[in-house]
């Protein structure tokens, strides 16, 4: 099986990249591969200006990772896993002390000091994830899935975080599944079966939108939904409350009448107009077309 | 130098995670403390009072005299008495008795006559001591009266070097020390790498610039002297509670154990780099300590077991220990009278590790 193939990325300096893709899409494995914790199968990996596999010594003292689920450890208090780290990756000792306190400071963990990482909260341990990865000053900033086990209000404030840094230099690649983190990245990839389906800011990406996105609101949005996926030129329905976002081909010359016409065939009232796309349209429609078989 | 400090940074997070694991920390104290008492009174090879049964039909007086000489020497302790032979064997069926004595009626006749055995002993085979018992009781002089002064003498007189007394206890503790250790250290470094695998920590550890061989040497630091504790813990309570002498050096003895503790740590991070979860390090490990127990010459004699099971045993590194342990502790002799075992240690701790260093990846592959 094949996880990944075939990826190129170019990551611009001091920007957030994103990787948005469903489970099983490739992303853990590409940021495992660009920290070497795995080997390409074919091919190489260049990470900053070197090979990832044969110098991921060099490499490793560059990036920061944050792993998807938390990897400190659970037994140690803050500020043991953070000397432990500062210790592992040999900062000056002059310069330990402060630099733990000014990420203390940074990640809100004063009061947490003496608190062992696993009784907090996964937006504590996340805060505290994120202060350890930074704590050697990467270049690249890893984030595998960062936010998958926090509240909205934690996610908000790690973001912040994360502009701080790239205020400061530091370059992200994030992997996510969130739609409204996807639209925050400056960058973004769309993953799908290990390959690139989609790429460019997020807002370019709505506009190029492969489709024409129609709204359609009526009374009976299940019985329209099962009419209108069995028309050929309609690549995908999506459901929001009564309304429905539908995707149409964009060979289509005007795919509104073709709606209008097919609920009005089946006896459904409706309201059909066309809309900008969302991110979640530019997901759907980059991950639902048929791949193209490699020649 | 950065080098040193991580290796002292993985020990100095390995020792907290220890001392915050409650269940550990009490393994470490208990478990020495526990094994020298049970095994130091409960493994007591010179048999004494094996229950025993006697079917005498002669009942003159030397019957009587032959089942009293037996009783006296507190090998056997007779509380069954039956009219059969018959009821003999069926008390051994039964479990109730390991010895029967069976005096047949025509006991004096057969006393003067040479050619027949003037009684028989019936032995629970099943149990190799009590076969060796009955051997010992097969040398037994037959019953003489007062007036026949008896002049059957030994070929051999024994002298018993080292435990005069015969005290089970003398030969267990030395060697224990290497059984114990053999436990813990194997299997406390076994879990430690796995542990982190499954925890989710080794992720994240090698992305950092931590090397192999600072990861392994980090991990044993602590263990080291932990066992060093143990070992400690042992002598004390055997020379507290057993009386066992210590006739060689005691910086001799932590030389011997401290090679020892090397090699069962190396032992374990190689278990450690094979296993995928710590359930399999743990059974792995077991598969380690059953023959170490059984062919390191601690349960039975080394120069007993047949060749292969002696170059198995070669391997193990238990075996060089209880070499040194009974060497130095007991017969006094120098740890550089004994070099051979130390530098068996020694090739064992080196090529352990060195296969640890190379399976282990910094990768996830």
């Amino acid at each position: 099986m094949t996880a990944v193939d075939q990826l190129d990325l170019e990551i611009p300096r001091a920007r957030i990249y994103g990787f948005l893709g469903p489970n099983g899409s490739g992303k853990s494995t590409t940021i495992r591969m660009l920290c070497g914790l795995l080997r390409p199968t074919a091919g190489s990996v260049q990470v900053l200006g070197h090979d990832a596999t044969l110098e991921a010594e060099i490499v490793r003292r560059r990036i920061g990772y944050m792993t998807q689920r938390f990897s400190l450890y659970e037994d140690l208090s803050t500020d043991e896993n953070l000397d432990f780290i500062a210790e592992i990756y040999g900062l000056p000792r002059r310069e330990k002390q402060q630099r733990i306190g000014a990420a203390r400071r940074e990640y809100r963990l004063d009061d947490l000091r003496r608190q062992r990482a696993g009784t907090m909260s996964g937006g504590q341990r996340q805060r505290l994830a994120l202060a350890a990865a930074t704590l050697h000053r990467p270049e690249l900033l890893l984030l595998d899935e960062p936010t998958s086990a926090v509240d909205p209000q934690s996610r908000r404030e790690f973001w912040e975080s994360l502009f701080d840094l790239v205020e400061a230099g530091t370059t992200i690649l994030v992997s996510t599944h969130y739609m409204d983190e996807a639209e925050r990245c400056h960058q973004l990839a769309i993953l799908d079966r290990g390959r690139i389906a989609a790429e460019g800011a997020p807002k370019a990406l709505m506009q190029a939108i492969d489709a024409a996105v129609i709204e359609v609101s009526c009374d009976q949005p299940r019985s329209a939904h099962h009419v209108l996926e069995d028309l050929d030129q309609v690549r995908s329905v999506t459901q929001l409350g009564s309304r429905l976002h539908i995707l149409v081909d964009p060979t289509v010359s005007e795919p509104e009448a073709l709606i209008r016409q097919r609920l009005r065939d089946a006896g459904l009232a409706s309201q059909v107009e066309r809309t900008a796309a969302s991110l979640e349209d530019v997901f759907v429609a980059a991950t639902r077309k048929p791949l193209e078989v490699a020649a | 130098m950065s080098a040193w400090r991580r290796i002292k940074a993985i020990a100095a997070k390995e020792a907290r995670q220890l001392g915050r694991d409650r269940l550990t920390v009490g393994m470490v104290v208990g478990i020495p403390l526990m094994q020298i008492v049970l095994f130091g009174y409960a493994i007591n090879l010179d048999v004494r009072h094996l229950s025993a049964g006697v079917a005498d039909q002669a009942d003159t007086s030397w019957s009587r005299q032959l089942i009293a000489d037996m009783e006296a020497s507190q090998v056997l302790r007779f509380d069954t008495r039956v009219a059969t032979a018959e009821a003999l064997t069926e008390a051994m069926r039964l479990g109730e008795i390991a010895v029967g004595v069976y005096v047949p009626a025509d006991f004096e006749r057969r006393l003067v006559d040479p050619a027949r055995p003037a009684a028989q002993l019936l032995v629970d085979g099943s149990d190799p001591t009590i076969l060796n018992i009955a051997a010992q009781l097969l040398q037994m002089p037959a019953p003489s009266r007062p007036q026949q002064t008896s002049t059957t003498s030994g070929l051999f007189e024994l002298r018993n070097f080292y435990n005069p007394e015969r005290r089970s206890a003398v030969q267990i503790v030395p060697a224990l020390i290497g059984v114990i250790l053999t436990m813990t250290m194997v299997l406390f470094t076994a879990v430690a790498i796995v542990r982190e695998r499954e925890r989710g920590n080794l992720e994240l550890l090698i992305t950092t610039p931590v090397r192999t061989v600072e990861l392994m040497l980090g991990k044993l630091i602590p263990y080291i002297l932990i066992g060093l504790l143990q070992v400690s813990i042992v002598l004390l309570v055997g020379r507290l509670l057993f009386h066992v002498p210590l006739r060689g050096d005691l910086g001799d003895v932590y030389i011997a154990a401290l090679t020892f503790i090397g090699a069962s740590l190396t032992l374990g991070l190689l278990i450690s780099t094979l296993a995928r979860t710590q359930f399999q390090a743990m059974q792995l490990t077991l598969f380690i300590f059953l023959p170490s127990i059984l062919l390191s010459g601690f349960m039975f004699p080394f120069d007993g077991m047949p060749i292969v099971a002696q170059r198995i045993a070669e391997v193990l590194p238990l075996t060089h220990f209880v070499r040194l342990s009974r060497g130095i502790i007991l017969r006094g002799a120098e740890v550089g009278e004994l070099a051979s075992e130390i530098r068996a240690l020694l090739i064992f701790f080196g090529v352990a590790i060195t296969l640890a260093v190379l399976r282990f990846r910094k990768r996830l592959d």
